[in-house]
């Protein structure tokens, strides 16, 4: 079954083309990774699937839902589509414990102490339950995106977005947050789709690679294709070199 | 002045009263119509951004004086009989609003755009977001503007005077022109509004250490 479908979708930014006529089905319980040099829209794409951006044209079906319909109830599908971004965004005015309920509580209606057993129970997976009354500020970067991931799981979605999730943590941060995503990529239920650089990530649990550049997808290969074989494209080829010889 | 204080205490008691009273309902009021047309500048909705923008760039920008005296003079007019302190309240109220959401403005957009967006994506509404991420964390960095705006609009509610409000400056005029102590008089009416000033300014002083 399929989580996420785009159909000739079309983006732009005044007169900037962003996204060229995108084609890409997700099925659920897919890991994919999504590859590109800076300004290949890989960001904006990602961000059109929760709502954070609107498509001009075409079809983005999530979850059974169209995107492109101006009635489509896009709380409706963030309830269902968590994302976790580049920069954490943390709630600053609240504890590490309150940023994980607030919204299963606000807007799922949960029980308080179902909610507060989910909440201590994400914290505990994701190696923090020790730093639950701290404030974001107090902690490190790591940390900090460590619990951005629990707060989407604590709203128990369907698909879960990463926008580039350990491009601003500092080198010896990036495994603790690698492992929690791998942890859930393993949970064969979640869809998940991530924009990183990390090869390594991609090698051990990603289905697909997708590789975009100026807007349009390149290459969408299974996992063993891209890394064991060649994508067909000569600019993947020549980006894949490139991540590699660096990481 | 020890003397005017003595012959007409009460006087100046009863204008004192009404200026905090009247400082009292214009600060409650503007603070939650300013806050309301703040909100209404930052939503998505463009209607209500236009709404807000017209609101705040009219009764910004038209003396305080002419705003009251048109609730003296036209309201009463065209719709209701209303006295002299309510056409000075309720102009107080909307000229100091305007103020107020132009700085609640600035202290929303001071947020970090990635709490809304982390809000937003975390399955909140706008208005959810706003009530429990934004709006706390702006009026922290509005405390200072505010407290200004909080004291001007004491020292502006002596407008009052102007259309018989029976205000502390209202008092004030009776007074000078019966005791005819022009000087003895302004400088007690002065330091009364200094009385409710003052605190206040410390006040906020304090508030803004305490948050800082």
């Amino acid at each position: 079954m399929s989580m996420i479908e785009f159909h000739d979708v079309q983006k732009y930014y005044g007169d900037y083309h962003a996204l060229r006529n995108i084609n890409l089905t997700i099925d659920a319980g897919e890991t994919v990774v999504l590859i590109g040099p800076s300004g290949s829209g890989k960001s904006t794409l990602i961000r059109t699937i929760n709502g954070l951006e609107r498509i001009e044209e075409g079809q983005l079906i999530v979850n059974g839902q169209d995107l492109a319909n101006k009635k489509t109830d896009m709380n409706r599908i963030r309830k269902n589509v968590g994302m976790v971004f580049q920069h954490f965004n943390l709630y600053a005015n609240k504890t590490i414990l309150e940023n994980i309920m607030l919204a299963p509580r606000i807007v799922l209606k949960k029980d308080e102490a179902a909610n507060k057993k989910l909440a201590m129970d994400l914290l505990d997976r994701v190696g923090l339950a020790d730093q639950a009354s701290k404030m974001p500020a107090q902690l490190s970067g790591g940390q900090q995106q460590r619990i951005a991931i629990a707060r989407s799981l604590a709203m128990e979605p369907k698909a879960l977005l990463f926008d580039e999730p350990t491009s601003a943590l500092d080198p010896e941060m990036i495994d603790d947050v690698l492992n929690v995503m791998k942890d859930i990529a393993r949970d064969s239920s979640m869809t998940m789709l991530v924009v990183t650089h990390e090869m390594g990530f991609a090698r051990e649990v990603a289905n697909r690679v997708i590789f975009m550049a100026d807007g349009q997808i390149l290459e969408d290969d299974s996992k063993e294709t891209f890394f064991d074989g060649q994508p067909s494209n000569e600019r993947a080829r020549q980006f894949l070199g490139k991540i590699i010889t660096h990481s | 002045m020890i003397n005017i204080f003595q012959n007409y205490g009460a006087d100046l008691l009863l204008g004192l009263g009404n200026t905090l009273l009247c400082s009292v309902i214009a600060l409650f009021f503007s603070l939650i119509i300013g806050s309301m047309f703040a909100i209404f500048e930052t939503t998505p909705i463009k209607a209500l951004r236009i709404i807000a923008r017209i609101y705040i760039e009219v009764f910004r920008n038209i003396p305080l004086l002419v705003i009251t005296m048109f609730f003296y003079v036209v309201i009463p007019l065209m719709v209701a009989k209303i006295d002299g302190f309510t056409a000075g309240t309720i102009g107080l109220t909307i000229y100091t609003s305007a103020f107020i959401a132009e700085t609640v403005r600035s202290g929303i957009n001071s947020v970090e755009s990635g709490q809304m967006e982390g809000a937003r994506a975390n399955g909140m509404t706008f208005w959810q977001a706003m009530r429990y991420i934004i709006l706390p964390q702006a009026f922290r960095y509005v405390i200072p503007p505010l407290g200004n705006q909080f004291i001007n609009l004491v020292k502006n509610s002596s407008v009052l005077a102007f259309v018989a409000g029976f205000d502390l400056m209202y008092q004030g005029n009776v007074i000078a022109s019966n005791s005819l102590q022009t000087i003895n008089t302004y400088m007690a009416v002065g330091v009364l509004y200094l009385v409710i000033t003052m605190p206040l300014s410390y006040y906020m002083r304090h508030l803004e250490k305490k948050l800082a």
